[in-house]
């Protein structure tokens, strides 16, 4: 993607969005980061609540240490500072979600400093966006304002449940490269097993900062979309918000600093509160948490526990597998996909693998809405499918046959060929045969072919098609230019 | 059988694992006295039945020969601390009638160790204030009086109803909380000893928070020897308060009646405030003159930022309270006010649970931590905290401990300074330092004012060094020899 195209052309000339993201990963624990109360979807209303959640009088946080080490493992894959001192601060704010009138966060030492992720666009070129920070914090409770004409319904099963927030820089310029970045986030987290990186359940979510600017001019005002949970959400809310701005700017206007909501429904964002209504949250070191100081021997055998990063192993991928950029990229972004494919590649050849992996499989899987872990079709069925190709049992056109076979459950790519007898035909004597009868029957193409060889194509065909795609293709070629006399 | 209210808690202890009596005889001739002594407003909360049930259940536990450090001991219990299934109210509005689920750690202790409990003592509301005339209850009455007069006195705060209850002999000896003073300043006025330990010595799981960083539990009790023994059994590390420290817990009564010979005393100039009472000067001096008849060394030592303490316990406190104070918004517990908007609920809960020295900390608080002012108080309020804790690393380089008087005056009259919250904070003033540098310091009394009113020393210790002040304590209670009692007038 060229720096030009991400500009957006306005009525007055182009404008250049700058943005930058905070992501809130609910850190994948059994508990809370600050009390033993469980952690889990699908609960009933407040069965998670321990006596601290609820903000009972003289309840006393205590580190969840669990937590702190998801959080350590986060930073090290964002290739972060690792904080070896860092502090819990309250921020204070009521809200009847919010039990203690204050959430635990991390404002001025956070656990994680600076880092640098590597994010591949959709077209497989890269771009770096900066870390600013991460920080371990507690979420909220669940207002449901919807259950009662007159009340609002609060559970607090998701109060004081861990939460690392995750700061970029403004290093993105455009919603398919936050988007893109989310995505990658997500993936580094899913290796890590930080989090679960479940967008639905609102386990990560993103608030988006949007501002606009002449090509090369200073930061323009930003606006704050609060809350954005999906990657399509992400992309209308960004493009949706550009152009309010932009809008605004070339009518001679300027952008006031505000929070605003994302309506998915309208694909709008409007205004929550304005820099003005915003809280003072009066941050403060929280008196009841001692700091938290980490030991650099810890933190060392965490980051030698770490598992296989997304670029190391697409890397990997491309020098031992032969793989082009895209292919490593896309069975990277997923450990289960990287982990079927090298299953399924073991002693094959692995850019034929790959060819079936990224191509029929993943595609297949991607059109039912799944991805490889509903895959009907197991590894070591892709890794016999090539295996067929590989012998020249079958063509890479039968092969097509026998995968829609293997989808629709049908067996082992072995017993579907069998099954179907689909075998391909090297038999000459077969093919011979099928050339003889082509050939008796169009003279005029037979002599047609004498004086033009490359109408080659046209036998070549008719003889796949007279063999039901089974005759080797090779085999066919090279008889017919004997008959031919080419 | 109602002699038995004047014996220390460790003649009771004694007397008790001798089976001269019974701890439900004990515990009778206490409830008796408590029902005798309602007019002082020191129990907010009786619970007879069940401190008869705790004590038959000690008897059992005696007549096996089993029991714990404080078997059989009817006590009281400051109203700060949560006990499961008794309400619980910090003496305030806000908290209604909340009855917790569970049991602070330093009173589940004092169960362990096999103590009776009596109720549920008075106090300033959260604990905020130095006369317990903040208290939702109506403040304790001093038993103390002044000669020839009946004027009620003030007994301290905030933990006046543990003082009061412990000086009248409603209880052996009781449980109390010290933020700025709370523990010492009304042992000072009662003619009790009152120790608040190192902080991270007691557990304040359980304990409803005022400001986190600064809240000690500690006892208050008849004798010097009483207090170690109590605060034996509420000590300790607890995994559930990350501020807790995980040290082991000496035998403190073994301290108590061991030689002082050696140790140096230091004297802060500091603490002689312009407009000290002489009589405060002459006690003192006297306190000086023991110790070093003990065989003690005397230093003047310098603490040059105590000045700034005072001001700065009053930017940190309420800093922290106005927070700690924020989860009673009436949507989970307590008071709950207001109309159909969530403002309305907020601002009506607020407004009516909480009374006026609680509004006006959390006020200060939330104004010294506001954007654009957190650097100008809150932050500098810190770095004095600092300050004044190198003040006492300085001083320990040339002496064990230091003397200092307790409180400033003797108890006041009730009303006297309630309209000057100045004032008021002043009473904090020997006490606070210890609270920002989270330091012991222990209060004994040690003679009386003209008017017969009892008045405290202050000792202040090494973190974590408790034994030794327990040792000077112990000296100076037997140099002192202050066996006064109020008079009984209620």
């Amino acid at each position: 993607m060229s720096e030009k195209s991400k500009l957006i052309q306005g009525r007055t000339g182009p404008w250049e969005i700058v943005l930058g993201l905070e992501i809130h990963a609910q850190v994948a624990s059994n508990s809370k980061l600050f009390s033993g109360a469980a952690v889990g979807f699908g609960a009933g209303p407040n069965e998670q609540v321990a006596l601290v959640d609820a903000a009972m009088p003289g309840m006393l946080p205590v580190i969840n240490r669990h937590c702190v080490e998801q959080a350590v493992r986060a930073g090290l894959g964002l290739n972060a500072q690792i904080n070896l001192w860092s502090r819990f601060d309250r921020k204070n704010y009521f809200y009847p979600d919010l039990p203690q009138g204050y959430q635990i966060s991390q404002f001025k030492d956070p656990i994680v400093g600076e880092g640098v992720v590597e994010v591949e666009r959709d077209d497989g070129t890269t771009f770096i966006v900066g870390v600013e920070r991460l920080h371990l914090e507690q979420d909220a409770g669940k207002s449901i304002h919807d259950l009662d004409p007159n009340f609002t319904y609060v559970d607090l099963n998701r109060a004081g449940t861990a939460l690392m927030e995750i700061v970029s820089k403004p290093d993105m310029r455009s919603s398919e490269e936050a988007a893109s970045y989310v995505k990658k986030i997500r993936t580094i987290l899913r290796y890590l097993g930080a989090c679960d990186g479940d967008m639905e359940k609102g386990n990560l979510r993103a608030d988006v900062n949007v501002s606009v600017r002449r090509p090369g001019a200073e930061l323009g005002t930003r606006c704050e979309i609060k809350n954005v949970n999906s990657y399509r959400y992400i992309q209308q809310a960004i493009e949706y918000e550009a152009r309010r701005q932009i809008e605004i700017l070339e009518d001679g206007g300027s952008i006031h600093q505000e929070t605003r909501l994302f309506d998915p429904t309208k694909i709008e964002t409007r205004s929550m509160r304005s820099k003005e209504e915003a809280h003072d949250y009066r941050y403060f070191p929280d008196p009841d948490l001692l700091p938290l100081v980490l030991d650099p021997a810890w933190v060392q055998s965490i980051k030698d526990s770490l598992p296989e990063l997304p670029d190391p192993k697409r890397k990997r991928f491309e020098s031992q597998y032969g793989l082009s950029h895209y292919d490593a990229g896309v069975l990277v972004a997923d450990q289960a996909r990287a982990a079927f494919y090298e299953q399924a590649a073991a002693g094959r050849d692995a850019k034929l693998v790959a060819n079936w992996t990224v191509n029929n499989l993943l595609g297949r899987l991607a059109e039912n809405g799944g991805d490889i872990e509903t895959s009907p079709i197991p590894p070591e069925d892709i890794a016999g499918l090539v295996k067929l190709i590989e012998d020249g049992v079958i063509s890479s056109k039968i092969a097509k046959e026998v995968f829609d076979h293997m989808w629709a459950g049908e067996g082992a790519p072995a017993q579907v060929v069998e099954k179907f007898g689909l075998v391909q035909i090297t038999d000459t004597g077969a093919i011979e045969a099928s050339i003889d009868k082509i050939m008796a029957a169009n003279p005029d193409k037979v002599e047609a072919a004498k004086e033009r060889p490359q109408a080659l194509g046209w036998f070549v065909g008719q003889v796949m098609r007279d063999t039901g795609g089974k005759a080797n293709p090779a085999a066919v070629n090279e008889i017919l230019k004997v008959k031919l006399g080419l | 059988m109602s002699d038995l209210t004047k014996l220390t808690l460790k003649a009771a202890l004694a007397g008790l694992k001798a089976r001269d009596f019974s701890s439900v005889d004990i515990t009778k001739a206490h409830i008796e006295a408590i029902e005798q002594a309602r007019g002082l407003n020191a129990y907010v909360l009786e619970t007879p039945d069940q401190a008869l049930a705790m004590a038959a259940e000690s008897d059992g536990r005696l007549a096996r020969g089993e029991g714990g450090a404080l078997e059989g001991a009817p006590l009281g219990i400051k109203d700060l601390f949560c006990t499961d299934g008794v309400r619980s109210t910090a003496a305030s509005k806000i908290l209604g009638n909340f009855v917790p689920a569970y049991e602070s750690t330093v009173t589940s202790q004092l169960w362990r160790d096999g103590a009776v409990m009596l109720g549920k003592l008075n106090l300033d509301e959260f604990a905020m204030g130095s006369s317990n005339e903040t208290s939702a209850f109506g403040p304790v009455i001093n038993p103390w009086r002044r000669d020839g007069s009946d004027a009620a006195l003030t007994p301290g705060g905030s933990s006046g109803g543990s003082a009061a209850a412990t000086a009248a002999d409603l209880c052996l000896a009781a449980t109390a909380t010290d933020t700025g003073g709370s523990i010492r300043q009304p042992a000072a006025f009662t003619g009790t000893v009152g120790i608040k330990p190192t902080y991270g010595r007691c557990s304040r799981w359980g304990i409803i928070a005022f400001a986190s960083s600064l809240d000690q539990a500690g006892p208050i009790a008849k004798t010097v020897e009483d207090a170690a023994i109590m605060l034996r059994s509420m000590s300790g590390h607890d995994v559930k308060d990350s501020t807790s420290l995980p040290v082991e817990v000496p035998d403190f009564a073994s301290y108590v009646g061991k030689s002082v010979k050696g140790l140096r005393i230091g004297v802060p100039k500091e603490y002689r405030v312009p407009g000290m009472p002489a009589e405060i000067e002459k006690l003192w001096a006297d306190g000086i003159a023991w110790l070093k008849d003990a065989g003690c060394e005397v230093v003047e030592v310098s603490l040059p930022h105590t000045k700034y303490a005072l001001p700065a316990y009053y930017i940190v406190a309420p800093a922290e309270a106005s927070s700690n104070l924020a989860r009673y918004d009436g949507m989970r517990y307590g008071l709950r006010a207001g109309g159909p908007s969530l403002t309305d609920v907020y601002e009506e809960s607020r407004a009516q649970g909480f009374g006026e020295e609680v509004k006006r900390r959390i006020l200060i608080g939330t104004y010294v931590l506001s954007a654009g002012y957190y650097d100008a108080y809150y932050l500098k309020a810190q770095k004095v905290r600092r300050r004044i804790a190198d003040d006492f690393d300085q001083a320990w380089q040339t002496c064990d401990a230091l003397l200092t008087p307790t409180a400033p005056s003797a108890a006041f009259a009730l009303g006297e300074q309630s309209d000057d919250p100045i004032a008021m904070y002043l009473n904090d003033i020997f006490t606070v330092t210890t609270n920002l540098a989270g330091l012991p310091g222990l209060s004994l009394p040690a003679g009386r004012d003209a008017q017969g009113l009892p008045l405290g020393l202050q000792l202040i210790g090494r973190a974590l060094d408790e034994g030794t002040l327990f040792s000077l304590a112990g000296a100076l209670e037997k140099a002192a020899g202050f066996t006064a009692k109020a008079d009984r007038w209620w």
